[in-house]
């Protein structure tokens, strides 16, 4: 009965198994790398870590060639040829270092924000920000205001955390999980985990999204709406809540700020306002003694609705009966939306009832005593097991601030934010609303620290970085009248804004991880342009100086002066850390580390060991001793361990104390990392079951949070539908205060900073002739890439190796396009050339493609001719930067008018079909970027692993 | 199927070579033919060439050559080891049947039993050749009984064609054969017709509905492959000819290998010996182009099941 | 043995593929490759690595289908292997015994220092489940991971399939498809789990699960009372404000 043949089932795997961190994407999960004669053999899931279990996506199972690449840089690499030429010569880091020091050392003595640093995928953003603080630039931020910042400014002015990073559905015990706008986010893992989850349960996945793929077709239910409009979809359904009196209303009286009292006074400077006591506590109307009282005492009866007579006499009405006189008026109606959605009327108000029956007919009770802020001891821990997620596709549209906050709107009416079955926040969110700190760079000191950390969060118009004149100070005009929410800046400005020297010119342009002449940059080739362009006047180039940090042959590495590279993530530690965004969960804080598992082969350093000698040599103080030497001699592993944000509080919260006895808040211990690689790189925090809900009002939670550090005080955080700090910006715009807005800008922010969610029609929508642009473009992220870097990879380049144009079966159809069909795309600023395929589940109105797909010739040392080049394309052309001019000629950014959120997805395209005999290439096609000096030409075939082969 | 050259010049010049090795030990056995060394030498070294290189050639197709020996192991199950151990055993007989008849000029007696021993033998070896293909489920344009006759008749007609052609060289043409190559080419013309309004109108057993069950939801089409460019299944198996390409390939086969065959045997028989020399001649020319455009389509046309994964027809 | 072994075990290993549950993230098909171009079959050699026209060796693809149409259309993501037959034509037409099923446990394995390359297996094999090594010559295939699962130097927990261990969804299961008791065979009798190509009579080991219907309303919920004249606001919120509601 045995095969007569013996094969050895038990081969030797490895001759050691390392942990780390992965890094083929954002989603940071462990894992084990087994390494046998020096080479990495597998590398698999860590089961034992928090945020993937044991599983590895597509991409992590590929780090293996990642780590190979022939396209990883070398040495470091000083310009010799043009911009753009890729003609480098080689030098020495000790060469490389004092030039860029040489650079900055000028600009830091004499005008600081003459530094634009910006990053890009990094990691590490607590040490950038801070080497931008120490630098003394408010010139800084990072990639955020690309991905999601509309979702964080989002929920973080709504809720005090925010769908992306900052909290999670309850995977194990939703019972419908409603889906927006989402191809793959940050939790990578943890979402495929989660719907594996709610499919083998049977709970219903809705997910609203133009396109079906991915996520969409594992849904019990497709929503393909019409981008831009989930808006809409949501007011309805909230519409339709309101009128069946489907809402959580304890809830409300309890957690948020629905009771507040707001004054009712048109024209004077606190319309709008909450009206408040004598101390400034909110008020509300107590049902119990008739009085108007502290909103936030315990024990009250808040009056959800009414009118009150403030004691000035003038009139207050209840946060709640605004929001509902909103949303209740006809004009939400599912009838009224359905058209312009793209979704059934009868569709939305099942939705909105199936919602409701699963989250009051089918809560959960859980045996869970917990306290509240206010001392009470509660029995149990009840549940609406309603969940939502939210991403991109929400927040890539210049309206997508107020769409997010209208989810949330809808969330907590359910009363499903922070239960068990909803959405829960990850430590250390909740945040006090609004959040803090504020954006520092009012004054900029040559030589001087910047007076706090460049991001943060106004809370009204006195708190933005503008000059008397209403300039913008920074050179990407974040927290200026263009973006007064920009908490992540706005990235995607920068070249632009510094080529124009509007608001002025800089002299470096410092980039790390961030391949903005290609993929992350809108109007790619424009961008390029500016890149190249030089001043007649002087000849030097517009922007003087980029030093930039990759680790790979990017197309951005092809228009740098100076390249600083980096190791590949297997040869390097770093830092997951709380203070930056960890990889927590909701049942408690976590953070990780990755720990060198293989040496480099070639003349790189760690960047962020780069960083602190750069600062160490410009002398910058949080990385100098008093004698002028290095304060981190170690690098970035010396600085983990031995820095501290605060006393006690350093970037690793496991471990802390001289013993590593204590955790959170505790000295610095010089054996942090070793206990950090003794538990497999990451350390977790459980809480306590009575801490795990409701965090945002939970004694025990708050006290917790206080002690780690995460927040200063442990009142109640509660939750602001009704948002007073849009009202104050919006008073601004009115005539009010000090602080206002240019008069170009008035409407815009009076509209667009509206206290309670509105739906308006995005930017480019309104401003192109629809007839010309009758179609939405989008992008959506594929799973097994990971931005640009997937295509140096040998294995996952097989997978995805040039993209296509999907149309709608039945637009195709119309238009008489078939499969295979060439057709040009073209926006109001510009045309590409691209190959199509039809699809059956795509919103009739929408094209879209895979991100990042389209490499330019010859980059990532892939021969010229590879499909990424030929047939692979950019939508990135197509999508400009600037909306169309204001009839005054000026051309404001393509962003959210709130946070500066880039607007991606507000992309208006035509397509038309090409010559018949046309060249199957896309188009536009660049010049060949040679490979640099130091890179060897890539393999024809890869054997890797014959090394292991044994005798079978 | 992608139609590999070194397959096809293997099927057609060994059926071709068994063909006419069966017909040259049939009839030499029979007395039909003298065991002329000269003769010999030409028919039984063209049949056993034919063979031999047919065999070599599809060694062509083969990824580690060297180890073709291991390639007989498997007789109990594998047609190809089946062909391949006949393929050798049918050596012995007609090894030993060509001495007879070269070296002792003898084809009677025992070497007459060795002629229809290697007869037989050729016979099961095209019958095996054909049973490789026939035996493949996946391929409906293969797996249906018109294969095996036709590589049997086409192998029979091809080696008749050549007996014609070289008995008439030798002067030592007989009625019978002309007739056998007219009955054959009809024989094979009226198969490989059967054969193609087969796999033109028999309804494919699997479609994408059951090749991923999803069937039961309504139409199933491919949204996207699992690699951007061609893999090895898709190079091999994903091969496809222009509809317009292949009726036009379908003509000259008609043409080449039937019609102009027909016609030259036919020719061949009532006309005096060097005009019937060299229409035999041209009809194995013809039905050598013939044979090898009816090959080529043999495969060009077979649609392997594992290609509706790749959204294509079966 | 390129004959099916005549005396067989009960034990049939195989996987379950849940329809329903695969996002389509390619990781199955990306980890396979990782263990494997280093395992028993190594390498899994990819040819024009770098340049235009790339391909490899991969054991474990995944394919996209739309199937039906207007609401109830699906898209159904779809990874495929070799499915390790009960009657596996690949085993048959292998003329040097290169190809063999084996009998302790029904996986179909190809013996690479035997095989001459004859692609007759990869012809036999209606999945397309074949892959063939340009660079060596030879055929290789999903080997069920044997040097996996069976590997005593790994933790016990470890001895799955590297595509079902990493599967972020969950919708690989591996197990004994031969004892009806097992977890997998119960999946599959829950879920109606079934054969691909039935009529064609490989009797594949592994199953697929339907994807659920779509678009699947939930039981027993109400419709929004819809009063005829349905109050406009303010009136409509009125009732909310006689609740005494305690903080
Ligand atoms: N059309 C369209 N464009 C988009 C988007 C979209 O949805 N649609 N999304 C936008 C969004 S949200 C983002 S975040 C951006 C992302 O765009 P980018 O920030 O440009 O991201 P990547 O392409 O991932 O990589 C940036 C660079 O990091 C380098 N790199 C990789 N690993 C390392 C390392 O270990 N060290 C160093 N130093 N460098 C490394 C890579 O080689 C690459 O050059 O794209 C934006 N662009
Ligand atoms: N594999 C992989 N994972 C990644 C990344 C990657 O490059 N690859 N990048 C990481 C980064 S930097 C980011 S920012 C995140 C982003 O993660 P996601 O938010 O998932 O990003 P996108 O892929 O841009 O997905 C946007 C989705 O929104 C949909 N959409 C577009 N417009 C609308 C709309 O108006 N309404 C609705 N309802 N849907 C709409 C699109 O169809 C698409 O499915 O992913 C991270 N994770
Ligand atoms: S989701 Fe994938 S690529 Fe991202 S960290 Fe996890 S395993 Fe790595
Ligand atoms: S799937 Fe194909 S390769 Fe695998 S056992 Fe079945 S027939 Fe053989
Ligand atoms: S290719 Fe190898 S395994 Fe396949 S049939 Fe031929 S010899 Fe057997
Ligand atoms: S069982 Fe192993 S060899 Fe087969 S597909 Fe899965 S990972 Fe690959
Ligand atoms: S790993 Fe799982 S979810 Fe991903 S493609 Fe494979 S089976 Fe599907
Ligand atoms: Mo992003």
């Amino acid at each position: 009965m045995l095969s007569e043949r013996r094969i050895d089932l038990s081969p030797v795997v490895h001759d050691e198994v390392k942990y780390t961190t992965c890094y083929m994407c954002a989603c940071r999960c462990g894992i084990r790398v087994h390494l046998k004669d020096g080479l990495v053999r597998y590398i698999e899931g860590n089961r034992n870590h928090p945020t993937n279990k044991g599983v590895l996506c597509g991409k992590g199972s590929s780090g293996i060639m990642q780590h190979y690449s022939p396209a990883r840089l070398r040495k470091p690499l000083r310009r010799v040829g043009e911009r753009g030429e890729a003609k480098f010569e080689e030098i020495e880091w000790e060469e490389a270092l004092a030039l860029a020091t040489d650079w900055l050392g000028g600009i830091r003595a004499t005008d600081p924000k003459k530094l634009a640093f910006f990053t890009g995928r990094d990691q590490s953003q607590s040490l950038t920000g801070w080497w931008a603080n120490q630098f003394g630039t408010p010139n800084f931020a990072a990639h955020g205001g690309f991905c999601s910042v509309n979702m964080a400014a989002g929920g973080l002015y709504t809720i005090g955390g925010s769908f992306w990073e900052f909290g999670e559905p309850d995977w194990d015990r939703a019972k419908y999980f409603l889906l927006f706008g989402v191809a793959e986010d940050h939790d990578s893992n943890p979402i495929k985990t989660g719907l594996g989850k709610l499919k083998a349960r049977g709970a219903k996945v809705v997910s609203v999204n133009p396109i079906r793929t991915g996520y969409s077709a594992v849904a019990d239910e497709w929503v393909g709406i019409r981008p831009g409009t989930d808006g809409l979809f949501v007011m309805a359904l909230i519409h339709e809540l309101l009128h069946a009196d489907r809402i959580d209303d304890a809830y409300l009286v309890r957690y948020t700020n629905a009771p507040w009292l707001v004054i009712r006074a048109p024209g004077d400077p606190d319309h709008g306002l909450f009206a408040r006591g004598a101390d400034g506590a909110p008020l509300c109307y107590d049902h119990a003694t008739g009085t108007l009282v502290d909103a936030r005492e315990a024990n009250i009866m808040p009056a959800l609705v009414g009118t009150h007579t403030l004691p000035d006499g003038r009139k207050a009405v209840t946060s709640f009966q605004l929001l509902a006189e909103r949303y209740m008026a006809p004009e939400y109606s599912p009838d009224a939306v359905a058209e312009r959605c793209g979704v059934a009327a009868a569709d939305i108000r099942r939705i909105a009832m199936e919602l409701a029956h699963v989250a009051f007919e089918e809560a959960i009770e859980l045996d869970i005593p917990w306290t509240d802020w206010a001392g009470r001891r509660h029995e149990t821990t009840i549940g609406r097991p309603v969940a939502m997620h939210a991403m991109r596709g929400i927040s890539a549209h210049t309206n997508g601030f107020h769409t997010c906050r209208a989810i949330h709107l809808l969330q907590v009416l359910l009363g499903a934010v922070e239960c068990p079955g909803g959405f829960r926040f990850k430590p250390p969110f909740p945040k006090p609303i609004p959040p803090g700190p504020k954006p520092a760079g009012k004054t900029v000191t040559p030589g001087k620290p910047l007076g706090g950390m460049p991001l943060g969060f106004t809370t009204g118009p006195e708190d933005l970085l503008v000059e008397a004149d209403g300039t913008p100070i920074r050179i990407d005009k974040a927290y200026s009248w263009e973006a007064p929410l920009s908490s992540h800046g706005l990235m995607h400005m920068v070249i632009t804004n510094a080529w124009k020297g509007d608001p002025y010119p800089i002299d470096t342009l410092f980039m790390y991880m961030a391949n903005m002449s290609w993929n992350s940059t809108m109007n790619t080739k424009g961008v390029m342009e500016m890149l190249t362009d030089r001043d007649p006047a002087t000849g030097e180039y517009r922007i003087p100086r980029i030093i930039y940090s990759d680790a790979y042959f990017s197309e951005m590495v092809a228009y740098a002066d100076l390249i600083l590279p980096d190791t590949t993530y297997l040869e390097r530690w770093d830092c997951i850390s709380l203070l930056d965004r960890p990889i927590c969960e909701a049942d408690g804080p976590a953070d990780a580390i990755r720990q060198p598992v293989v040496e480099p082969d070639r003349d790189v350093r760690a960047f962020q060991t780069v960083l602190l000698d750069l600062g160490a040599r410009l002398g910058l103080p949080g990385m100098t001793n008093e004698d002028g030497s290095p304060k981190f001699p170690g690098g970035y592993p010396d600085y983990i361990v031995n820095h501290e944000r605060t006393p006690g509080i350093g970037p690793l919260a496991g471990w802390r104390g001289a013993a590593g006895e204590t955790f959170g808040r505790g000295a610095v211990n010089p054996d942090q990392l070793r206990r950090y690689v003794e538990n497999e790189c990451f350390w977790a925090h459980h809480l306590e079951p009575g801490q795990k809900f409701y965090k945002f009002a939970n004694r025990d939670y708050l006290e917790f949070a206080v002690h780690m550090g995460f927040i200063a005080s442990s009142d109640p955080i509660v939750l602001q539908l009704y948002s007073e700090p849009m009202q104050k910006f919006r008073l601004a715009a009115e005539g009010h205060g000090s602080v206002q807005p240019p008069d170009h800008l008035r409407a815009r922010v009076k509209e667009a900073f509206d206290p309670l969610p509105v739906w308006y029609v995005p930017f480019e929508e309104a401003k192109v002739d629809t007839d010309a642009f009758p179609l939405h473009a989008l992008t959506q992220r594929p799973m097994i890439m990971y931005h640009s870097w997937g295509s140096q990879n040998a294995w996952l380049r097989q997978i995805l190796g040039s993209n296509k144009l999907y149309v709608a079966a039945v637009t195709g159809r119309r238009m008489g396009i078939a499969d295979g069909d060439w057709v040009r795309v073209t926006s109001h600023n510009g045309t590409i050339k691209v190959q199509v395929k039809l699809m059956e589940g795509l919103n009739p109105d929408t094209v879209w493609t895979w991100n990042a797909i389209g490499k330019r010739a010859g980059a990532w040392n892939l021969a010229p001719d590879a499909g990424e080049a030929r047939k692979g394309f950019l939508l990135n052309h197509l999508i400009s930067e600037l909306l169309p001019p204001e009839s005054c000629g000026r051309r404001l950014s393509n962003s959210d008018p709130v946070t500066g959120q880039a607007a991606w997805f507000d992309l208006r395209v035509r397509i038309e079909k090409c010559e018949p005999g046309e060249e199957a290439v896309s188009e536009p096609q660049f010049p060949v970027i040679e490979r640099p000096v130091g890179l060897e030409p890539a393999p024809e075939v890869n054997r890797y692993g014959s090394a292991f082969r044994r005798p079978r | 199927m992608h139609p590999a050259y070194s397959v096809i010049v293997f099927t057609t010049a060994s059926g071709a070579g068994y063909g006419l090795l069966a017909l040259l030990g049939l009839f030499a056995a029979a007395g039909a033919l003298p065991a002329d060394t000269g003769l010999g030498i030409v028919a039984l070294g063209l049949a056993l060439g034919l063979i031999a290189g047919g065999l070599l050639s599809s060694l062509g197709h083969l990824g580690r050559p060297e180890r073709a020996w291991r390639a007989m192991s498997q007789w109990r199950s594998s047609w190809l080891a089946r062909e391949g151990v006949l393929a050798l055993l049918t050596f012995a007989p007609a090894g030993l049947f060509a001495i007879g008849w070269v070296f002792l000029n003898d084809t009677g007696g025992v070497f007459a039993g060795l002629g229809v021993a290697s007869a037989v033998l050729a016979g099961i070896t095209v019958w095996c050749t054909s049973m490789i293909y026939a035996s493949l489920k996946p391929i409906r344009q293969w797996h249906n009984v018109f294969v095996t006759p036709a590589y049997l008749v086409l192998g029979l007609m091809t080696g008749a064609l050549l007996l014609v052609l070289l008995s008439r060289l030798f002067g030592v043409w007989q009625p019978a054969f002309g007739w056998l190559a007219v009955a054959s080419v009809l024989a094979g013309w009226a198969v490989k017709a059967a054969y193609w309004h087969h796999i033109d109108t028999a309804r494919p057993r699997s479609d994408l509905g059951t090749a991923t069950g999803l069937g039961r939801l309504g139409p199933v089409s491919l949204l996207e492959m699992p690699h951007t460019e061609e893999n090895f299944l898709m190079k091999e198996m994903g091969y496809r000819v222009a509809r317009t390409h292949a009726a036009k390939l379908r003509r000259i086969a008609h043409l080449a290998l039937f019609a102009l065959p027909l016609l030259l045997s036919l020719l061949a028989l009532i006309t005096p010996p060097l005009l019937s020399g060299i229409a035999a001649l041209l009809a194995v020319a013809s039905a050598g182009a013939g044979v090898l455009t009816e090959r080529w389509l043999f495969f060009a046309e077979a649609r392997h099941t594992c290609m509706l994964y790749y959204g294509r027809a079966a | 043995m390129t004959s099916l072994p005549a005396e067989r075990g009960a034990k049939r290993l195989g996987l379950v593929i849940d329809l329903d549950t695969c996002v389509g993230c390619h990781a199955c098909a990306t980890n396979c490759k990782e263990w494997n171009t280093g395992g028993h079959s190594a390498p899994l050699t990819d040819v024009n690595a770098y340049q235009a026209e790339q391909r490899g060796v991969w054991f474990n693809r995944v394919h996209t289908f739309e199937a039906g149409q207007g609401a109830d259309g699906r898209t159904v993501h779809f990874p495929k292997n070799c499915l390790h037959c009960e009657f596996p034509d690949c085993v048959t037409v292998c003329p040097t015994g290169a190809s063999y099923k084996r009998a302790e446990d029904g996986i179909v394995l190809v013996d690479h220092d035997k095989c001459i390359g004859c692609k007759l297996c990869s012809w036999a094999c209606a999945y397309g489940a074949r892959e063939f090594d340009e660079d060596e010559g030879v055929m290789k295939k999903c080997t069920l991971c044997i040097d996996k699962i069976y590997n005593t130097r790994l933790p016990e927990a470890d001895r799955v399939p590297a595509c079902v261990a990493t599967c972020p969804s969950r919708a690989r299961h591996f197990g004994d498809l031969g004892d009806p008791h097992s977890a997998v065979s119960k999946l599959v009798a829950e879920r109606g789990g079934f054969d691909l190509l039935p009529e064609l009579g490989y009797q594949p080991t592994t199953k697929y699960l339907p994807p659920r219907p779509a678009a699947r309303p939930l039981d027993n919920v109400g419709q929004r009372p819809r009063p005829a004249n349905e109050d406009p606001a303010p009136a409509g919120f009125l009732r909310w404000m006689d609740r005494m509601l305690s903080r």
